[in-house]
């Protein structure tokens, strides 16, 4: 019997979520006796004429982690939809935009001139920035295009699964390949993490308190944390009521407050909105007065509240920004 | 009166304005304004919650995202609160929202909170006119169209994606041999 043909791509990310497939350690290799792999480009030598060469819907299942920035990453994921039957969003930035999202403040031509001419370790005397298409010696070399907008997966191609997590844990990585080989599959659009806040998970749950009252909001490079005491409960913006659970609770366990990762529950359409929320209406004060000078305790809410979630959120990105 | 000094050849458009009004003092307010037939401009569409610390922030985001051009929030004046707290949890929340709101590029004027006792009428009336003469002089702010304006660089690859593929099915990105390099022309 054939293997069911597997391919893991990566757009706009940073590699970690490749790092999580290496970090299967050696149960990696029970999974790849069960498959083939048709791409790989972290690890293996492929080219993208072996992958068009593929009939469509011949790729069992392809996992695909970054963000959509790039005309050639637009391309690959239409690409990698057509000839795979299940398409799996794997990691942050895929399943809502991620770090890379955080771009979506800005404008295109605001990130081109910073990172080709006005960034301090930039010498570009001629200001030169990469083209779409250059003349060299009469040859004509094409180079992928960056989008006005970072976008999702699912903002570009139909997506059949969302793996949570910058990155996902390899636990959560086996537990979604196994659900695939075994076709034991929930809905298709399913975020195959617990559908719980990560508090529920948290063990430093018996001390969060039931009613919050924040007099100052506390940096954690500013402050000594209690290892055991809720973030909350210490003033610590912590987006743990608001994001999914099924990361192990690692960064509480490593006495960092939870950044959000994981993205909402499927309750939560806009996890920033929702997390704005939560620790708005818990700041202690009546008046604007009393309020405003520990709401300034969160100096970016942007960058607080939509670290990983910016492109998937309601607004998507700044929405004043001209296209150029 | 408060007729918006628009040039004569300027559109038809006007602002639309979503409130949220809480069932105990604003929405009241407004019935009140319209048993009292007090005129006002017609372009808020009210939705009625039980509380102005009902609002999630997901609601006024998720109406300016349909095309509302403004969002306007009343409650009980602070120490009336039929559930005693909820309009101090909608301030702590909005003065977070404004500045998130700010730095995703949505000028303050867009979304306003008003305490409006049951009484106040007028103050309905006077609310919902000032705030549409500063949404006309700010203009439409359209994330509808905005969202199809950004979304126009994906439809337009698509688009190409298919007509190159109609002429020579495996043409893109095939980069072995890299035949763009090796046009003989």
């Amino acid at each position: 019997m054939p293997r069911p043909k597997v391919a893991f791509y990566w757009c706009a990310s940073c590699g970690g979520c490749e790092e999580t497939v290496v970090d299967l350690a050696e149960d990696i290799l029970g999974v790849v006796a069960q498959v083939d792999i048709v791409l790989w480009p972290v690890a293996l030598d492929f080219k993208y004429h072996h992958l068009e060469a593929l009939a469509d819907g011949e790729i069992a299942v392809t996992f695909l982690n970054g963000a959509i920035r790039s005309t050639e990453q637009e391309s690959m994921a239409q690409l990698l939809r057509r000839k795979s039957q299940l398409l799996v969003a794997y990691g942050a930035c895929a399943h809502l935009g991620g770090i890379p999202g955080l771009a979506n403040q800005f404008g295109r031509e605001d990130i081109l001139r910073s990172n080709y001419e006005t960034a301090p370790t930039v010498v570009n005397e001629g200001k030169t920035r990469p083209q779409a298409v250059t003349e060299i010696n009469g040859y004509r070399p094409h180079l992928p295009e960056q989008h006005q907008v970072v976008r999702t997966l699912d903002q570009v191609v139909d997506v059949d699964y969302f793996l949570p997590g910058c990155p996902p844990t390899p636990e959560l990585t086996k537990a979604a390949v196994a659900a695939i080989l075994s076709g034991n599959l929930p809905p298709k659009g399913s975020v195959l993490a617990p559908d719980t806040a990560l508090c529920e998970a948290c063990p430093r749950r018996a001390t969060k308190p039931a009613d919050v009252k924040f007099t100052e909001f506390r940096r954690p490079h500013r402050h000594l944390l209690d290892p055991q005491q809720c973030f909350l409960a210490q003033g610590v913006v912590c987006l743990g009521p608001a994001t999914r659970s099924g990361c192990g609770v690692q960064c509480p366990g490593g006495n960092m407050p939870c950044t959000g990762c994981f993205g909402p529950t499927s309750r939560v359409r806009d996890q920033g909105a929702k997390i704005l929320s939560s620790l708005g209406a818990n700041v202690a004060g009546r008046t604007a007065e009393e309020i405003e000078p520990t709401l300034r305790g969160i100096p970016d809410p942007v960058g607080t509240f939509y670290r990983y979630a910016l492109p998937a959120s309601l607004l998507r990105r700044r929405v004043d920004i001209p296209h150029a | 009166m408060n007729a918006p000094a628009q040039p004569p050849a300027a559109p038809p458009w006007t602002p639309r304005i979503v409130a949220f009004f809480c069932n105990w003092c604003t929405y009241t307010a407004a019935d009140l304004a319209g048993v009292s037939r007090l005129k006002y401009a017609p372009n808020v569409r009210v939705i009625r919650l039980m509380c102005s610390g009902r609002v999630d922030p997901q609601f006024i985001l998720e109406a300016l995202r349909r095309g509302a051009d403004g969002v306007l929030i009343g409650g009980c004046h602070p120490g009336d609160c039929h559930y005693v707290e909820g309009n101090y949890k909608m301030l702590r929340r909005f003065g977070l929202l404004q500045r998130m709101l700010a730095d995703l590029g949505i000028p303050p004027a867009r979304v306003r909170l008003e305490w409006i006792s049951a009484a106040e009428g007028e103050r309905v009336k006077a609310v919902i006119n000032d705030m549409t003469r500063q949404l006309q002089a700010l203009g439409p702010l359209d994330l509808p169209g905005k969202f199809a304006d950004w979304d126009a660089e994906i439809a337009d690859l698509a688009a190409t994606l298919q007509t190159e593929s109609a002429k020579e099915p495996e043409a893109t990105h095939t980069w072995e041999p890299p035949k763009v390099l090796v046009q003989p022309q």
